[in-house]
């Protein structure tokens, strides 16, 4: 057949596929108590691995817990948790090489630290002062790192989509061997730019893994008003490249997936889709209240399926951590976030000049005649302008 | 007469309508059982079902496709868009479609029975993509109306004629004002007619224009100027398309000058429309060149939001020059 499908099996009566036609697996590798399941193939991973997973664990419970307070005080004007989806966050980035692009949503700052981003780095950001890499112009938890391959975060969903599918496929032409990582939620898998992004991916053997964090809830929206599928993972079939749907919060199960999607990603030159089964436990938002959508017993439900006990455990059966040194790296990253808040909060934000570069490569000559009248206007009225006036 | 936020008054305006129109139907992101991020929908979905008051999956793209094909076949569809930074992805189903269905058919199908309502605007430390107002991406749209309300009084009567307007209409609401902005609004059912701009002060030497939530930061700026013995008529447009030429013309004809506030960047925004179509109509009467204060040619910065926003300190310091010139 000329129409590009796949087998010429002919029917003489009305027969439907329906969901229930496709049937997708859940991979499970750590069982709730640490200890792994009897059949299971274990990822590559030595000690020096899960110590660094557990590190980038604990500090992301900890700025998580110390930046929603600083945001309650008034400190930072909004954040964002990842509570309760460190695994398919950590776990997927784990799987990769430092020259893997990032190309985020906005809930992944664990995969930001992974790499490498430092405690002060975060807080920049978040205070928006003269050293954010990203010149205070976005609200906080929008982090990027040229050197860590993370790309800017920008908050419409799914824009980054069909953007990661581009970033591999230049990676693919520039003969690098690395990938492309693309994060997302559920929800945002309803947006165009999903299906644009996962079907030219597909069609131009582009070397992505698209990695679905299916955590339950878009906002308020639960998933049974976001989809009526089979999950997003189904959908990876349709568009014709491989598929695999993992347990979220099974740290050793999304190591285990990304490193194989990743290595047949480049053996193929071709994108991977994997759609990990999570639970927001915090609220979308500082600016969001959960009570209003679901119950404390669901939320309670899921916090005995928390990914970080269960790793935790799994290293401890292992004797490679134990509950001592666990709480003295939380109180570590206690003090080094809260001192690092201490300063961060105090360094000026960047300089007004800022406002009209990277508008253009090169500011204007209508933003340099704006800039100039702004400064003058300052000058009349520096009560106005307290981040900017007497430093212009 | 009640006192209430302009959220309140607005869920008041879906309420009443969808009581009388019962093929209105309210949908978008969260706008269900949680009645949307800003509560603009609360309990409608209590007081009408399901099928009347829904949330959508998340594609701003096909909630407006599916606004056009509800419309287009004799619905009532009022579509939420979460933000209007988010207005985006729907652009090619407004721009192309909603604004054309009527006219490529021969007037054979409209999709009249079309309001998008939309949250816009700076000031609440959104940044790039929380606070952007990008009204004249639509008024270049024929086939659109374009409506923004100051307060809950005038929000609770445009978008009640919005609705029923046979046109599709995108609602813009500056939510920097939607706890923020209380006051008196009228009970039941009322309507405030589109198209139609509003002198809410009087006065002789300058005429200075906005809409939206601009209105309290022009009229601060106007009281600031009456100080100085500088009298100001104020004038809401409220409707940017179609926009009231004749009465912002009345006025400059009067007063002699002009200023036009507006809070999206200065450069192909409406104050540009507006200024040369009233240079046009009012020439002979102009004592000043006609201002604009506007944000800045950049996208919307986060921790220079106040040094981008054209506030009432630049809107004050135009007012002078405009009229010393």
């Amino acid at each position: 057949m000329s129409n590009a499908t796949m087998n010429n099996d002919t029917v003489h009566r009305v027969s439907f596929l329906d969901k229930a036609s496709l049937h997708i697996p859940i991979l499970r590798i750590l069982q709730a108590d640490g200890t792994t399941y009897e059949q299971a193939i274990l990822p590559n991973i030595d000690q020096a691995l899960a110590e660094k997973i557990h590190d980038t664990c604990v500090f992301t419970r900890v700025l998580d817990e110390r930046m929603l307070g600083a945001q309650r005080q008034g400190r930072i004007s909004f954040y964002m948790t990842c509570t309760g989806e460190e695994a398919s966050i950590i776990g997927s980035t784990a799987a990769l090489d430092d020259g893997d692009v990032i190309l985020a949503q906005y809930r992944e700052h664990a995969s930001l630290r992974y790499r490498g981003f430092t405690t002060e780095q975060f807080m920049n950001q978040m205070f928006s002062n003269e050293k954010d890499f990203g010149k205070g112009r976005q609200m906080p938890i929008h982090y990027g790192s040229k050197e860590l391959n993370y790309q800017t975060i920008s908050s419409p969903l799914a824009t980054q989509i069909p953007q990661a599918t581009g970033v591999a496929y230049g990676l693919k032409l520039q003969g690098k061997r690395n990938v492309a990582i693309c994060y997302f939620g559920e929800g945002a898998a309803s947006e165009g730019d999903f299906h644009a992004g996962l079907n030219m991916a597909a069609v131009l053997k582009s070397p992505t893994i698209f990695f679905c964090r299916n955590n339950g809830y878009a906002i308020s929206t639960p998933t049974e008003e976001q989809y009526a599928g089979n999950g997003i993972a189904s959908r990876g079939v349709g568009y014709g490249m491989h598929t695999i749907r993992v347990d979220g919060n099974d740290m050793l199960a999304v190591l285990a997936a990304t490193q194989q999607a990743r290595a047949y990603a480049l053996e193929h030159n071709a994108p991977v889709l994997i759609e990990a089964m999570s639970y927001r436990l915090g609220a979308h938002s500082s600016s969001d209240d959960p009570s209003g959508y679901r119950s404390k017993e669901e939320e309670e439900k899921w916090q005995q399926h928390d990914p970080v006990k269960r790793f935790k455990l799994w290293m401890i059966n292992k004797g490679w951590m134990d509950e001592a040194t666990d709480a003295q790296l939380h109180e570590k990253y206690r003090e080094e976030v809260l001192s690092a808040v201490k300063v961060a909060e105090k360094l000026p934000a960047p300089h007004i000049d800022g406002i009209i570069e990277d508008v253009f490569d090169k500011p204007t000559p209508i933003l340099k005649k704006q800039l100039k009248e702004l400064k003058e206007h300052i000058n009349k009225y520096p009560n106005a302008y307290p981040k900017s006036a007497g430093r212009l | 007469m009640a006192q209430m936020n302009m959220l309140h008054a607005i869920n008041e305006a879906l309420s009443i309508e969808m009581e009388k129109n019962q093929r209105m139907v309210v949908f978008g992101e969260d706008v269900g059982h949680f009645g949307g991020v800003f509560r603009a929908t609360s309990g409608l979905q209590e007081k009408f079902g399901r099928d009347r008051c829904f949330n959508t999956p998340l594609t701003e793209q096909g909630i407006a496709g599916f606004a056009n094909g509800l419309a287009s076949n004799g619905m009532t569809a009022v579509a939420e868009i979460q933000f209007a930074d988010y207005i985006f992805p729907a652009f090619d189903q407004i721009v192309n479609e909603s604004a054309k269905f009527r006219y490529r058919s021969g007037n054979l199908f409209d999709v009249g029975g079309l309001t998008y309502r939309t949250p816009y605007g700076g000031g609440i430390a959104g940044g790039h993509y929380h606070s952007q107002s990008p009204e004249a991406y639509f008024t270049q749209t024929p086939g659109v109306k374009v409506v923004v309300p100051r307060n809950p009084e005038q929000a609770k009567g445009l978008l009640l004629a919005a609705i029923r307007d046979p046109n599709p209409v995108i609602f813009f609401e500056p939510k920097r004002l939607y706890r923020a902005s209380v006051g008196e609004v009228p009970e039941g059912d009322y309507e405030i007619e589109l198209g139609k701009a509003e002198v809410v002060k009087q006065g002789t030497d300058i005429t200075v224009l906005a809409w939206g939530a601009q209105m309290e930061i022009v009229e601060k700026a106007c009281k600031t100027a009456e100080a100085d013995g500088i009298s100001c008529e104020i004038i809401d447009l409220r409707s940017l398309a179609p926009w009231d030429v004749d009465t912002v013309a009345a006025s400059v004809k009067k007063t002699g000058r002009l200023l036009i506030n507006h809070e999206a960047p200065l450069t192909g925004g409406f104050a540009g429309e507006i200024a040369a179509t009233i240079q046009q109509e009012c020439f002979l009467y102009l004592e000043s060149p006609i201002n604009r204060v506007c944000g800045l040619d950049t996208p919307y910065p986060l921790i220079h939001e106040k040094e981008y926003m054209p506030d009432e300190h630049k809107t004050y310091e135009a007012i002078k020059a405009t009229v010393t010139f």
